[in-house]
C-alpha cells in the first residue's frame, strides 16, 4: 500500500491540492492527515471539507492543537497561534467543527502508529525537535503492541530518526525524493514536515510517501501557488505577519 | 550460516562453488536455477554468516551494502542483481568481476616499479572519484576491496562499512567509535567522522605507501590510543626506506597521507590527475624529505587532535563539486590577443568562484607540426616551445591556491582529443573560444567547439572573445568576419584561429 501522509495544512488549500495531485501522480492509493488541518490559513472551510470527502472515500485523519484550538478557541490570546483560533472557529460551519472535534489523538494502522506531535501523552502535544523528545515519542508508542513506525507532525521540519549503531536515535535529513529504505526489524520515528506551513527558508510545501509493502519513505517538496495562499490570508483581513510568513517559507 | 553445498537453491538461484570463505561471509558463483541466461555478466551471491554469537555489526554492514549497491552506478562497482529479505532470508546477488585484488597483486609482486605504481593508484582513485561524485563514501578501502580488471581499471568491492549521504547512516552513532579497518583508516574516522570523501583519499595514500615501501605506514594498531596516533603522527617517508623512489611519488602518497583532511588532495579527480601526470607535480618538502617529521610538528599537531571533534559533512558529491578540474583549451594558430585575453578572463571567473580548484591548461598541435628528422622540429623541441607558449599565457592566472598544469596533445582531431582528454582525468569544467564565425556556421559544419559541447561530459563554456581591439569601431566588422566564415573548414584552423583574417 502506498500511503500519502500530510501533515499541518493549516487551512492553506493551495498546498494541500498541489500536495494531493502530487500524490496520485506518485500512485498513492490512500491519504492519511496528521493534524492541524486548520489555524494560520485563509480557507479552513474548504480544506476541512475537502479532507471531509476524502475520509469518506478512505482517508485516515488524526486531530491536532490547532484543530483542538478551532473546535474550542481560548479564551485569552497568548500565542500567535491562539490569535487564529477564534477567526477560524467563526470560519467553520457546526459540522465542520463537529467532525474536526471527534478525530482521534492517534491512529494505529497494523506496525504504524499516527500522532500529532508526541506518543509519549499525544495530549500535551509535546514538539519532537531532536534525538531525546523523538526517543521520548518512540517509548511512549510501545504501549501500542507491534509499532515499528511513529509517524507525526506538529514541527514543521522533515527528519527521519533512527537507531544507529549506538542507543541513542540519531537524526537525519532527509534529500527531498530520494526512496529511504526503512525495513520493519528496526524502530523509525519520522517528522514529516508541514504541507501548508513550510519554516525551513523554503517556501515548497511537505509531504511523505509512505511505501509499506517495499517498507520505503519517501520525503517530497512540493512547489504551489504560495503568493496566492499569502494573497488570500490578506484578503480575509488576518495579520499580515502570516502572508509574510508564506512568502518567504519562515 | 553455515557452508551450503554446490546445487542449492536460493530464491531462484543455484549455487555453484565457494569461492570465499571470509569471517563475515560466504561467496559464491550462482546461476539462474530456472535455467536463464546470465545477465550478460557472471553472478556471485554472498550470504552473510550469522551463527549463534556472531556480531550484530556484522548483519548492519550487510543491511548497508544491500542498500547501498542498489544505488550505485558505473563499471567500477559490481552491478546489483538481487538481493533477499533481511529478516527471511539474507543474501546479496551482484556480478562476479574477473580479475586481481590488490592484496593478491601485492602478494605476487609486492613491491612494483614507479610507473606501475602510478598506474594502479590512477585507477583506485578514477573509481573511488566515480564513488564519490555518487554521494558515496566507502570508508573501508583496502587492497582486498579494490580489484582490477584485465583493462586495468579498478572495481571497488565490499561497501558493508560505506556512508550514503541519501541514506541514514545506519553504523553513526553518538559515541562515535571508530569504524574500519585499522591500517588503512583515516585519522577522522578514528575519532568517529563518517562520510569525509578525502578518508578515502588517505586509504588509497596508504596503499600507495604499501606499494612503494612495502610497509604499512601506520603498522596494524590494535588499540585506541595506537589509532589515534596518526591524528598528528606522519609516518616515515617513503624515500628514507627506498632511497630511488621519485620526489614527485612521494609528495603525492605524503599529500594523501596528510593527517588533516583539508591539508590531502580535495578530491580523487585531482590524485588521480597527479599519478597520472607526475611531470606536473608541484615538489615541496613533503616530497624532498627523507628524514621524517621533527617532534617539534608532531607536538603541535598532538595539542591540536586533542581539540578535534565531530562535524557533520556536506554531501560528498557537492564537497569533490566544489574543487573541480577546470580544463582550459588554448588556441595556437595565429590567434588574436583578444581571443586569448577573453579566454583568460573567462578561465580567471571560473577559478574565482572555486577556491581548490585546479587548472588544467591545453593546447593540440597536429602531428604534422613534429619531425623526427628535422631537429628544429623534433618532438621535445616542438613541445617545449608550446609548453611555454601555455605558461606564458597563463601566467597573469597564476593564484597560490590554484595548481596549474601545461599540456601538449598531438593529435589531427582536435576536438576528439579534448573529450578524450576530458573524460580520462576527471574534468568538470571545459573553458575555450566559441569560434565567432563557428557560432554561425554550426547548423552545417560542426565546428570543434560544437563538437565538443556536445559530447562533453561535463560543464562546457564556451568563451565568444570580443573583437580585435583596433576593429572595435569599424561598422562593418561583423559582416566581415561572417563573410570569412565559411572560408576554411579544417578543425585545427578553425578552432585554432577564429579572427586570423581581422587580427
Amino acid at each position: 500500500m502506498r500511503l500519502a501522509l500530510l501533515s499541518d495544512i493549516h487551512a492553506n488549500m493551495q498546498a494541500l491540492d498541489a500536495c494531493i495531485a502530487h500524490a496520485r501522480t506518485q500512485r498513492a492509493e490512500r491519504f492519511v492527515f496528521l493534524g492541524d488541518l486548520v489555524g494560520y490559513g485563509a480557507d479552513p472551510g474548504p480544506v476541512v471539507d475537502r479532507i471531509m470527502q476524502l475520509s469518506d472515500e478512505g482517508a485516515m485523519a488524526i486531530q491536532g492543537n490547532h484543530d483542538a484550538m478551532a473546535v474550542k478557541p481560548p479564551l485569552e490570546v497568548r500565542t500567535v497561534g491562539d490569535s487564529t483560533a477564534a477567526w477560524t472557529h467563526r470560519h467553520l460551519m457546526p459540522g465542520q467543527r463537529e467532525w474536526l472535534s471527534r478525530l482521534p489523538l492517534t491512529l494505529q494502522d497494523d506496525k504504524t502508529l499516527y500522532v500529532h506531535a508526541s506518543a509519549n501523552e499525544p495530549q500535551a502535544w509535546h514538539y519532537v525537535y531532536d534525538p531525546r523528545a523523538a526517543q521520548a515519542s518512540m517509548d511512549g508508542a510501545a504501549a501500542w503492541p507491534g509499532v515499528r513506525y511513529v509517524f507525526g507532525g506538529h514541527v514543521h521540519f522533515q527528519t527521519l530518526y533512527y537507531q544507529g549503531a549506538g542507543n541513542a536515535l540519531m537524526p537525519f535529513t532527509p534529500q527531498p525524493g530520494v526512496a529511504i529504505p526503512v525495513p520493519p526489524h528496526r524502530h523509525w520515528l519520522a517528522t514529516i514536515g508541514s504541507v501548508g506551513q513550510p519554516r525551513d527558508g523554503n517556501t515548497d510545501a511537505m509531504y511523505c510517501l509512505f511505501d509499506t509493502e517495499r517498507a520505503q519513505l519517501t520525503f517530497h517538496r512540493v512547489s504551489y501557488d504560495h503568493l496566492a495562499a499569502a494573497a488570500a490570508i490578506r484578503k480575509a483581513g488576518l495579520q499580515e505577519f502570516f502572508a509574510n510568513r508564506l512568502e518567504r517559507g519562515r | 550460516m553455515k557452508l551450503l553445498e554446490p546445487g542449492t537453491i536460493v530464491d531462484g538461484f543455484t549455487l555453484d562453488d565457494c569461492m570465499h570463505a571470509g569471517g563475515m561471509a560466504h561467496i559464491y558463483r550462482v546461476h539462474y536455477a530456472d535455467g536463464q541466461a546470465d545477465p550478460g555478466f557472471a553472478m556471485a551471491m554472498k550470504v552473510p554468516r550469522m551463527a549463534a554469537g556472531d556480531g550484530a555489526e556484522n548483519i548492519v554492514s550487510f543491511e548497508i551494502e544491500c542498500q547501498i549497491l542498489q544505488v550505485l552506478q558505473g563499471r567500477h562497482v559490481p552491478r546489483f542483481v538481487a538481493a533477499g529479505d533481511l529478516a527471511r532470508l539474507p543474501y546479496l546477488v551482484m556480478e562476479y568481476v574477473r580479475g586481481r585484488t590488490l592484496e593478491q597483486q601485492m602478494a605476487l609482486d609486492p613491491t612494483p616499479d614507479v610507473e606501475h605504481i602510478a598506474r594502479l593508484g590512477t585507477a583506485m582513485a578514477r573509481a573511488v572519484h566515480a564513488l564519490h561524485l555518487q554521494n558515496t563514501v566507502h570508508l573501508d578501502l583496502k587492497p582486498a576491496n579494490v580489484l582490477f580488471r584485465d583493462d586495468s581499471s579498478a572495481v571497488l568491492l565490499d561497501f558493508g562499512l560505506s556512508c550514503h549521504a541519501h541514506y541514514p547512516d545506519l553504523l553513526a552513532e553518538q559515541l562515535r567509535k571508530a569504524v574500519g579497518s585499522p591500517a588503512w583508516m583515516a585519522p577522522e574516522q578514528v575519532v568517529g567522522v563518517r562520510g569525509d570523501p578525502r578518508s578515502d583519499i588517505f586509504a588509497i595514500g596508504v596503499m600507495l605507501y604499501q606499494l612503494c615501501t612495502g610497509k604499512l605506514p601506520f603498522g596494524s594498531p590494535h588499540t585506541a590510543g595506537g589509532l589515534r596516533q596518526r591524528l598528528w603522527v606522519d609516518p616515515v617517508p617513503p624515500r628514507k626506506l627506498k632511497a630511488l623512489l621519485p620526489e614527485w611519488l612521494q609528495e603525492v602518497v605524503m599529500r594523501c597521507l596528510e593527517p588533516e583532511a583539508t591539508r590531502r588532495y580535495p578530491s580523487a579527480a585531482h590524485l588521480a590527475f597527479d599519478l597520472s601526470h607526475h611531470t606536473q607535480v608541484t615538489i615541496t618538502s613533503r616530497g624532498r624529505n627523507t628524514r621524517g617529521t621533527g617532534f617539534g610538528t608532531h607536538f603541535m599537531r598532538w595539542l591540536k587532535a586533542a581539540g578535534m571533534q565531530y562535524k557533520p559533512s556536506p554531501l560528498p558529491a557537492q564537497q569533490v563539486e566544489e574543487v573541480p578540474i577546470i580544463m582550459v583549451a588554448v588556441p595556437h594558430q595565429d590567434v588574436s590577443d583578444a581571443t586569448l585575453y577573453a579566454l583568460r578572463l573567462a578561465v580567471g571567473r571560473s577559478l574565482g568562484t572555486r577556491p581548490g580548484a585546479r587548472l588544467a591548461c591545453l593546447t593540440v598541435i597536429s602531428p604534422s607540426l613534429t619531425s623526427s628528422t628535422d631537429e628544429t622540429k623534433s618532438e621535445t623541441t616542438v613541445h617545449r616551445h608550446h609548453l611555454n607558449r601555455l605558461r606564458h599565457w597563463a601566467q597573469p592566472l597564476d593564484h597560490p591556491g590554484h595548481q596549474t598544469s601545461y599540456h601538449v596533445l598531438e593529435s589531427g582531431d582536435v576536438a576528439q582529443a579534448l573529450l578524450d582528454y576530458a573524460r580520462g582525468n576527471g574534468v568538470s569544467v571545459i573553458v575555450m573560444g566559441a569560434a565567432t564565425h563557428g557560432l554561425k556556421t554550426q547548423r552545417f559544419v560542426a565546428t570543434v567547439p560544437i563538437k565538443v559541447a556536445m559530447d562533453a561530459p561535463c560543464t562546457v563554456i564556451l568563451v565568444k572573445q570580443t573583437l580585435p581591439f583596433e576593429l572595435l569601431d569599424s561598422p562593418d566588422a561583423d559582416t566581415y568576419a561572417t563573410r570569412y566564415s565559411d572560408s576554411d573548414l579544417d578543425a585545427t584552423t578553425l578552432y585554432g584561429d577564429d579572427l586570423r583574417h581581422l587580427g
